[in-house]
C-alpha cells in the first residue's frame, strides 16, 4: 500500500476511502510519515508591506525549527506566494495553494480584503486548515468563521476597542478619527469611536482618506479648524510615518494629543523619530513585555535577521507555527485526521511573546490589551487596559 | 468653510499640485516628444527616494544627496535607454508597455534586495526644517513651501529650455513631426537618450524632493505613477504647461475633494478628468493629433 501512495494527499485520501469501504481501515501514520507536510503561504513580499510578509515567515520558519524543524515528526516543505496585496488575484492564489500544490496547511494573509476572500474559499468542508497570521477582519473570526479557520493575530475590533475608555481616562471629552477607508480603518475606526462615546465622550467627525492615499494635508487643515481634545487614527507603515511626520509639521502634535491602535507606531519608532515620541496607542503586544518568553524570543529573532527587527507581525507568525506544532502533535503528524487536528488547535494554549493566550470559540485569541508609549524611540508599556478580551464574534453561526 | 479655512485649503492644494508637477513632468516629456508610455516612471521616482536616503545617510547633507544622486540616476536611466527602450522605437505601444512594466518589477526587486523591506524616512534639512504659523492651530512646515520653490522654479527652467534654446526647439519639433526632425539631419536618436534620461531623473529628482515629507518604502512610486497620468492626459500630452495645470488643477481637486466629497474622495479626480476629456480629447494643451 504505501508504495501505491505517490506522497499526494488527495489520491491517497481517495485511495484511503475505497479501501475503508472494503471494510479494511488502513494504518495511516505509516504513510504518512513518509512525505513532508506541505505548508502553503499567501503573503506581501512585495510592495508597502513585504516588511510583515518577511517577519511573519521568518518566525514561523524559525519556531519550527525551535522545534527540530520537524511537525508532528514529520519534516517540513514551504510554498510561499506573493499576494502583491491583491484582492483581485487572492481566490486565483489560495486555489493554487489547495488544488495545485496541494498545501496541507495555508498560513495567510496580511491584508483584510484577502482574509475575506481566503475565508470564503477555505471555510468550506474538506478544505484544508487556514492559520491567519495578521489580517484583523472581524469577518474572519464572526460573519465567516468555519471550525478549520484560526487566527494568531487580532480582530480589528480588540486592537481598537480599549482606547475609547483609555482616551476618557485621560481626559478627553471630543475626538476627531482618522483613517484609511478600507476594511481594517473602518473597523478600528467604528471600534475607537463606539469605545469613546460608551464612556462619555462625544466624536465630532469621522475622516477617511481612500487607500492607500497619504494625502493628509487637508484633513490636518479641518482638525486644526474643530479642535478636538484628542485625535484617534489608524495607520500603517509607510503611510503611518507620513501621518506622523504630518501631524507634527503641521504644529498639531503639541496641542492635540494623537492616540491610535498600535499599528500607527509599530515597527516605525526609528523612522517615524520625534513625530511618533510620546503617541499612545492600544495593541495585544509590547515589545518590552517582560515575561521570559518575549525576552527569548526577541533575543533569538534578532540573532537571525538583525537588531531591532522584531515586531508584532513575528510574535504572530511565531504563534502560527506554536498552533500548528501543538496540532500536529496530537495526531502524530497524521493530516488526514483533521477534526482531532483542529480540537487540539481550538484548546492550545499558546506560550506566546505576548503572554499565554487561549482560543475563543470562533478560534480568535482571548488576550490582553495594552496601552503603549514611545519612549525615546521605543514601546514602552504603560498598563493593561484589559485582560483576555474576547472579540465577540458577531456572525459567527458555525 | 470660513475664508481662512477655505485659503489654507487653497494652499494644501496648490503644493500637493507643485509636488504632483514635478513628478509628471517628466513623464509628460518622455511620452509627447519619444512616444513611450513609461511605466517605470513610477520606479524612477521611487529610486529617487531610496538613493537619496542611502546618500543622505552617507554624506549626512541632503543637498550633497540630491546632487550626487541625480546623475546617479541619469547614468542608470542613460543605460537603460541604450539597452532596452532604444530598441522599442518602431514598435506598437504594446510592446513598451511589456518593457516598461517588466522595468517596475526589475527596479522593485533590485530595490528589496539593496534596501530590503524596512520603511524609512529622510530627515527634513536643519535649515528648511522651521514652521510658519498659519492659523492659531495650524503650522506650516517651511520645507512643503521648499517645494513648491522647487516646483515654481523648474516650470520656469522647464519653459525656458523648451520655448527658448535649440535643444527645446528640436524636441518641440520631434513631439510634432519625429520623421520630419531626423530627415532634417538631426541625430534623433541622441535626441532621445538626452529627453529620456531627463524624464528619468526628474522623476527621481522630485521623489528626492518629497522624500523628507513623505516616507521612503517599497511600492512607493505606484500611486503617484497613476496619478502622474491623470495629470498627463489632463494637461495634453507632451504639453510641459498642460502638465503644470493639470497637476494644479488635481492637486486642488484631491483636497477639496478630500473636505467636502469625503466619500467620493477617491473618484474626484478621475471624474474630472473624465469631464476634461469629453470636453477637449487632446486634453486642455494638447495638440489634436495630425497623423
Amino acid at each position: 500500500m504505501t508504495t501505491i501512495f505517490d506522497g499526494d494527499r488527495r489520491h491517497f485520501l481517495t485511495l484511503a476511502g475505497a479501501t475503508a469501504a472494503a471494510g479494511f481501515i488502513p494504518t495511516r501514520f505509516a504513510i504518512a510519515g513518509n512525505a513532508p507536510v506541505k505548508i502553503g503561504i499567501l503573503l506581501p513580499y512585495s510592495g508597502t508591506y513585504a516588511m510583515l510578509g518577511e517577519s511573519i515567515t521568518n518566525a514561523f520558519k524559525m519556531r519550527i525549527d525551535e522545534a527540530g524543524g520537524k511537525l508532528g515528526g514529520r519534516s517540513v516543505e514551504y510554498v510561499a506566494i506573493d499576494s502583491e496585496m491583491s484582492v483581485p488575484k487572492a481566490g486565483q492564489n489560495v486555489n493554487k495553494l489547495i488544488s495545485k500544490q496541494k498545501a496541507d496547511f495555508i498560513l495567510g494573509p496580511v491584508h483584510s480584503g484577502i482574509a475575506a476572500v481566503m475565508a470564503k474559499i477555505i471555510g468550506k468542508k474538506g478544505s484544508p486548515i487556514m492559520i491567519d497570521p495578521n489580517a484583523g477582519s472581524n469577518a474572519v473570526t464572526g460573519a465567516l468563521c468555519a471550525p478549520n479557520i484560526f487566527r494568531t493575530s487580532f480582530s480589528n475590533w480588540q486592537t481598537a476597542v480599549m482606547a475609547g475608555p483609555a482616551m476618557y481616562d485621560a481626559g478627553h471629552r471630543t475626538i476627531i478619527t482618522i483613517s484609511w477607508k478600507y476594511g481594517a480603518g473602518i473597523q478600528m475606526m467604528q471600534a475607537g469611536r463606539e469605545s469613546f462615546e460608551k464612556a462619555g465622550g462625544k466624536s465630532v467627525k469621522d475622516i477617511l482618506n481612500p487607500f492607500p492615499s497619504v494625502e493628509f494635508q487637508a484633513h490636518l487643515s479641518t482638525i486644526a479648524d474643530m479642535k478636538p481634545d484628542a485625535v484617534f487614527a489608524f495607520f500603517s507603515g509607510g503611510g503611518a510615518i507620513k501621518f506622523l511626520k504630518d501631524y507634527e509639521a503641521a504644529g498639531l502634535k503639541a496641542k492635540i494629543p494623537l492616540y491610535g491602535t498600535g499599528f500607527l507606531t509599530e515597527g516605525v519608532e526609528k523612522p517615524a523619530g520625534s513625530a511618533a515620541e510620546g503617541v499612545q496607542t492600544t495593541l495585544h503586544y509590547v515589545r518590552d513585555l517582560p515575561n521570559e518568553t518575549n525576552k527569548r524570543f526577541i533575543a533569538n529573532y534578532e540573532k537571525q535577521f538583525g537588531a531591532g527587527k522584531s515586531n508584532v507581525f513575528a510574535v504572530q507568525g511565531y504563534d502560527a507555527a506554536s498552533l500548528l506544532l501543538q496540532g500536529m502533535a496530537a495526531v502524530d503528524g497524521d493530516v488526514g485526521a483533521q477534526g482531532k487536528i483542529i480540537s487540539a488547535m481550538g484548546s492550545a494554549v499558546i506560550d506566546s511573546p505576548r503572554g499565554k493566550f487561549t482560543f475563543s470559540k470562533s478560534h480568535n485569541p482571548v488576550q490582553n490589551i495594552y496601552l503603549r508609549e514611545v519612549r525615546n524611540g521605543k514601546q514602552v508599556t504603560l498598563k493593561t487596559l484589559a485582560k483576555g478580551l474576547e472579540d465577540p464574534a458577531v456572525g459567527c453561526k458555525a | 468653510m470660513d475664508l481662512t479655512v477655505f485659503l489654507v485649503q487653497v494652499l494644501n492644494g496648490v503644493q500637493y499640485g507643485f509636488l504632483l508637477f514635478l513628478v509628471s513632468s517628466g513623464l509628460t516629456l518622455v511620452f509627447g516628444i519619444m512616444g513611450i508610455i513609461n511605466l517605470a516612471h513610477g520606479a524612477f521616482y521611487m529610486f529617487g527616494a531610496y538613493i537619496v536616503f542611502w546618500l543622505n545617510g552617507v554624506l549626512g547633507n541632503f543637498f550633497m544627496a540630491i546632487l550626487l544622486g541625480v546623475p546617479i540616476m541619469i547614468v542608470l536611466s542613460l543605460v537603460i535607454e541604450r539597452f532596452a527602450i532604444s530598441y522599442l522605437y518602431q514598435r506598437d505601444h504594446l510592446c513598451q508597455l511589456l518593457l516598461t512594466y517588466g522595468l517596475i518589477l526589475i527596479l522593485n526587486e533590485a530595490q528589496l534586495l539593496i534596501w530590503g523591506s524596512d520603511f524609512y524616512s529622510v530627515p527634513v534639512p536643519e535649515i528648511l526644517s522651521g514652521r510658519i504659523a498659519l492659523t492659531e492651530n495650524q503650522d506650516y512646515p517651511i520645507y512643503r513651501l521648499f517645494i513648491s520653490v522647487v516646483g515654481l522654479l523648474l516650470a520656469g527652467g522647464m519653459y525656458l529650455v523648451i520655448q527658448k534654446t535649440r535643444l527645446g526647439m528640436i524636441v518641440r519639433a520631434g513631439a510634432s513631426n519625429r520623421e520630419m526632425v531626423e530627415v532634417l539631419g538631426i541625430n534623433i536618436n541622441l535626441v532621445f537618450s538626452i529627453v529620456f534620461s531627463v524624464g528619468a531623473a526628474l522623476a527621481a529628482f522630485s521623489g528626492m524632493i518629497a522624500a523628507p515629507v513623505s516616507s521612503v518604502f517599497p511600492g512607493m512610486g505606484n500611486g503617484i505613477l497613476i496619478v502622474s497620468f491623470v495629470v498627463v492626459v489632463i494637461g495634453g500630452i507632451g504639453s510641459i504647461k498642460g502638465a503644470f495645470i493639470g497637476a494644479m488643477l488635481i492637486g486642488l481637486a484631491t483636497t477639496f475633494g478630500q473636505v467636502l466629497l469625503p466619500n467620493l474622495a477617491s473618484m474626484v479626480v478621475y471624474a474630472l478628468m473624465a469631464g476634461i476629456l469629453v470636453w477637449r480629447p487632446q486634453g486642455l494643451y494638447g495638440r489634436t493629433t495630425s497623423s
